[in-house]
């Protein structure tokens, strides 16, 4: 079966440094796959050349369209790359400022997606816009308040909401929980993990926290300095690690 | 000490070969942007400059000139762009609709049918409908070559979540031949549906911002909308106070500090020929 | 009844009248001359022909005189006259190193081949209001060093680039655009990116300027060299095919030396940032040689955060003619749009009102 995502030889370097090198990997539709890796080890990098954000400086990024074509990134007009990221995919920032329009209401944020491509029925988008809103926990009478006003868990919430409006099939997440209180992570993570689950969803999480890649990853991938040192089953990589560095940040992490 | 001597309508004839390619471009991309070398003018810019250097571009001495600003003929900035052209073109001007070949205006179309042979030359302030919601150039180029227009619909539907109607009043966005959305300049929505399909060719000239585009006659203009909240015009509880016309746009003019108000057509034009006058 | 609206054609033509009484001042005063104001108000003069692109003296003068002294009325007045001008082609590159210099120093040496030159500045005067110069008195004659020419005044940065420590400058050959006559499309590149700024506004340049000192966009300038003198602009006509000195002007030209920078490839150098205008303009010319190299962020490399490295902020409203009538068009009126807005906001009020009135019921 073709995979839903596909790299091989990815590779970005910004002039003498090296952000990622030569990395290879593919995701099946429905398949969560988690990239762990202290600051500075790539993974960021890599997500954002996967998801088309940043150009690679070698190697191949393939997706495998709703139409059944495996296509190189590459090979996409950049309409086409444009359209996927509104439609058949979803990145959720670790800062929702970067992926919220801050300057309108939580339905406009939601709605924002149906607009762009064509929804032209305000009712049929208000409805959507509850729909998901309740979905993600977020109250309906918060609908027309500003996301300044919403707490960073609210903020993350409205996130998620605002790209699966679209039933994408894949999703990027860029530490999805970073930056908020532990009792508030929890919450989230329950609801990402119901929501990628219900929705069938393949997502893609960049974390440094190898308890979020347990809770939301069936597989894994470990980084460092740019390269993967070591993939597999989640559970098998957290329970049985190889590479030295992997025991190290299990070691440091679980048993605390 | 040599003042420098003034051409036919101001500008050298170099700058309007220049202006002109730039409209036929215009026209050729209906509703497109095409950035032109705008020249400085002797008025401010914001005050015309980019309306006044197409007009200059495309007028001939056989032309006859109506210049208006907020519908009448008579205010300063209608005034002073009138007389530069009868200073540096020594044209005929004229304050009738019908009369005129060539129309400049800030703020209004006129109340009458416009005909083939007439020019509407817009004054635009802020070429760009995408500007105040992404200001970079590149990126709204971008967006434009892309369709990239749904943002433009959640401007939208915030005021319809807020107000519950679209509360843009002029300078109300369009889409031309079903392609590109434009800025129609701040005219009131009362105004747009004279865009459409509108026999005479309509330019616009942004000279700040030094973007020239166009409506070829006879395009499609449609105002931007949601199917459950269609778009609309202004509509006023009282017909003019001077010649009672019900379908033009009025302005309100304040009588005295005890709330006295009289509302009048905006266009003198067609006000005075309402009430049989001239 | 049609009282509020007529007249505008007199009342403009009466407005004129009393600016030209107003501009004219008491009669009994003896007017200004234009002669005065070339040689009396010269740096009033340079900042005119900078910002109005256009290096006429005596328009400049006539300029200021009807704008009654308002600098960037009388930039827009030259820059007006400017763009009517016929175009017979484009000067060679000016020449700096052949300057006759009135005034060169460096910040960076304590000295230089050809020496620190103060000129005339108002660098080290103590600023207090001068009773001196409340009548006519005549100044004491200058002294001035007996010209020694020939005396070889090298630019300070070249020494620097003999050895390798500052990168060369940076660009191409390709013939520099002109954003008088073809519209600037954003990204662009250094040439039209020292066009805007030399045209700039001397105030919007000197903010930003100060701002990168401020950590905006830290760019570590030292004053490498600035130099006044008088330049030969030279000029190939098409029917000779060789190059004639046409005329000779005054320019600023302003060298920094900032923040080095080394890559894989090229082991570290200073680098640059330019800055040149008409007459004695220091002020601008560093102004703008510290936004210059805060503009060529990208180019180098570093991340663009601060305004003065923002090159569509810093250029889109850099210039104050454009700057100016936008600002002051809002006294035109706009009855239209303001009808238009209050017709909706009635409705909205009113749509209000009988929400809450239902409510209540």
């Amino acid at each position: 079966m073709t995979p839903l995502l596909a790299a091989e030889g990815v590779t970005k370097s910004y002039g003498g440094r090296i952000g990622c090198s030569d990395v290879s990997m593919s995701l099946h539709a429905g398949e969560v796959l988690a990239i762990v890796g202290e600051s500075g080890s790539g993974k960021t990098t890599l997500l954002r050349c996967l998801s088309g954000h940043l150009p690679v400086t070698a190697g191949k990024v393939r997706y495998t369209l709703r139409d059944g074509r495996h296509v190189s990134l590459d090979d996409l007009s950049e309409a086409e790359r444009r359209l996927l990221m509104r439609t058949d995919w979803g990145f959720v920032h670790q800062d929702a400022r970067d992926g919220l329009r801050m300057g309108v209401s939580a339905g406009a944020n939601v709605g924002e997606r149906m607009m762009a491509v064509g929804d032209r029925h305000y009712g049929r988008i208000r409805a959507s816009a509850v729909d998901w809103l309740t979905r993600v926990e977020i109250p309906e009478d918060r609908i027309d308040d500003s996301p300044w006003s919403y707490s960073g868990g609210m903020r993350q919430r409205l996130q998620i909401a605002r790209n699966l409006v679209t039933s994408p099939r894949l999703v990027f997440m860029d530490e999805p929980t970073g930056g908020l209180d532990v009792s508030v992570q929890a919450r989230l993570l329950d609801l990402i993990r119901g929501l990628v689950r219900k929705l069938d969803l393949a997502a893609i999480v960049v974390t440094h926290d190898l308890a979020v890649a347990r809770l939301l990853s069936t597989r894994m991938m470990v980084m460092q300095q740019g390269r993967v040192i070591e993939t597999g089953l989640t559970d098998q990589v957290l329970e049985d690690p190889q590479a030295p560095y992997t025991q190290l940040l299990v070691s440091s992490v679980l048993q605390v | 000490m040599n003042p420098p001597a003034y051409n036919f309508a101001y500008l050298n004839e170099q700058t309007k070969r220049m202006i002109r390619r730039a409209i036929l471009k215009a026209i050729a991309i209906p509703g497109y942007q095409v950035p032109f070398a705008s020249r400085e003018m002797p008025m401010p810019y914001g005050w015309g400059t980019g309306g006044v250097q197409v007009t200059a571009a495309v007028l001939t001495p056989d032309d006859t000139l109506k210049v208006i600003d907020q519908g009448a003929d008579d205010t300063t900035n209608a005034v002073s762009i009138r007389k530069f052209f009868i200073k540096t073109a020594a044209v005929k001007t004229t304050e009738r609709t019908e009369e005129a070949s060539i129309i400049q205006t800030r703020h209004r179309i006129p109340e009458a049918r416009l005909t083939e042979n007439q020019i509407l030359v817009f004054q635009v302030p802020i070429p760009e409908p995408l500007r105040f919601l992404e200001p970079r150039e590149t990126e709204t180029r971008k967006m434009h070559a892309l369709e990239e227009y749904g943002v433009m619909h959640v401007k939208l539907y915030e005021d319809i979540a807020h107000y519950g109607q679209i509360a843009t009043t002029y300078a109300y966005p369009a889409k031309v031949a079903d392609r590109y959305v434009f800025d129609p300049s701040p005219i009131p929505k009362f105004d747009n549906p004279k865009l459409d399909n509108c026999p005479a060719l309509q330019l616009f000239g942004a000279g700040r911002e030094k973007r020239i585009y166009a409506i070829p006659p006879y395009t499609r203009v449609k105002s931007l909308d949601f199917e459950d909240h269609p778009f609309e015009i202004q509509t006023w509880d009282q017909p003019c106070a001077l010649c009672g016309s019900r379908d033009s746009f009025l302005d309100e003019i304040v009588t005295d500090d005890r709330g006295g108000r009289l509302f009048v057509c905006s266009d003198t034009d067609f006000c005075a020929r309402q009430r049989g006058e001239a | 009844m049609y009282v509020a609206v007529k007249g505008g054609e007199q009342a403009i033509d009466a407005a004129h009248r009393l600016l030209a009484e107003e501009r004219r001042g008491d009669p009994t005063v003896p007017a200004v001359t234009l002669a005065q104001i070339a040689e009396q108000l010269t740096l009033a003069v340079d900042r005119v022909m900078n910002e109005g692109s256009l290096y006429d003296r005596d328009l400049a003068a006539l300029a200021i005189k009807q704008a009654r002294g308002d600098l960037i009325e009388a930039i827009f007045l030259i820059r007006a006259a400017r763009t009517t001008l016929a175009r017979f082609g484009y000067a060679l590159p000016l020449e700096t190193r052949d300057m006759q210099v009135k005034r060169r120093v460096s910040a960076a040496f304590k000295d230089i081949p050809g020496g620190q030159i103060l000129g005339p500045t108002f660098d080290y005067t103590h600023r207090l209001l001068d009773a001196a110069l409340v009548d006519d008195s005549e100044p004491e004659a200058a002294w001035t060093a007996p010209a020694s020419p020939g005396t070889a005044m090298p630019r300070v940065l070249d020494l620097l680039g003999h050895e390798g420590l500052i990168e060369k400058p940076s660009g191409d050959d390709c013939e520099p655009g002109d954003l008088t006559q073809d519209p600037l499309n954003f990204p662009t590149g250094r040439d039209l990116r020292l066009q805007n700024l030399a045209r700039g506004d001397e105030g919007f340049l000197l903010a930003l300027a100060y701002s990168t000192q401020r950590g905006y966009g830290r760019t570590h300038p030292f004053a490498g060299e600035i130099r006044l003198g008088v330049v030969e602009v030279c000029f190939v006509p098409e029917e000779l095919g060789f190059p004639v000195a046409i005329g000779e002007i005054t320019v600023t030209e302003c060298e920094m030396i900032n923040q080095f920078k080394g890559s894989a490839d090229v082991p570290p150098q200073f680098t640059r940032g330019y800055g040149l205008g008409f007459g004695q303009c220091e002020r601008k010319t560093m102004s703008m040689a510290l936004v210059d190299r805060s503009l060529r962020a990208g180019e180098l490399g570093e991340e663009r955060v601060a305004p003065a490295q923002d090159e569509e902020f810093v250029l889109s409203h850099s210039d104050n003619v454009q700057a100016t009538g936008f600002v002051e068009h809002l006294k035109l009126p706009h009855y239209v749009d303001f009808q238009s807005e209050l017709v909706l906001l009635r409705r909205l009020r009113a749509n209000a009102a009988k929400a809450r009135l239902e409510a209540a019921e």
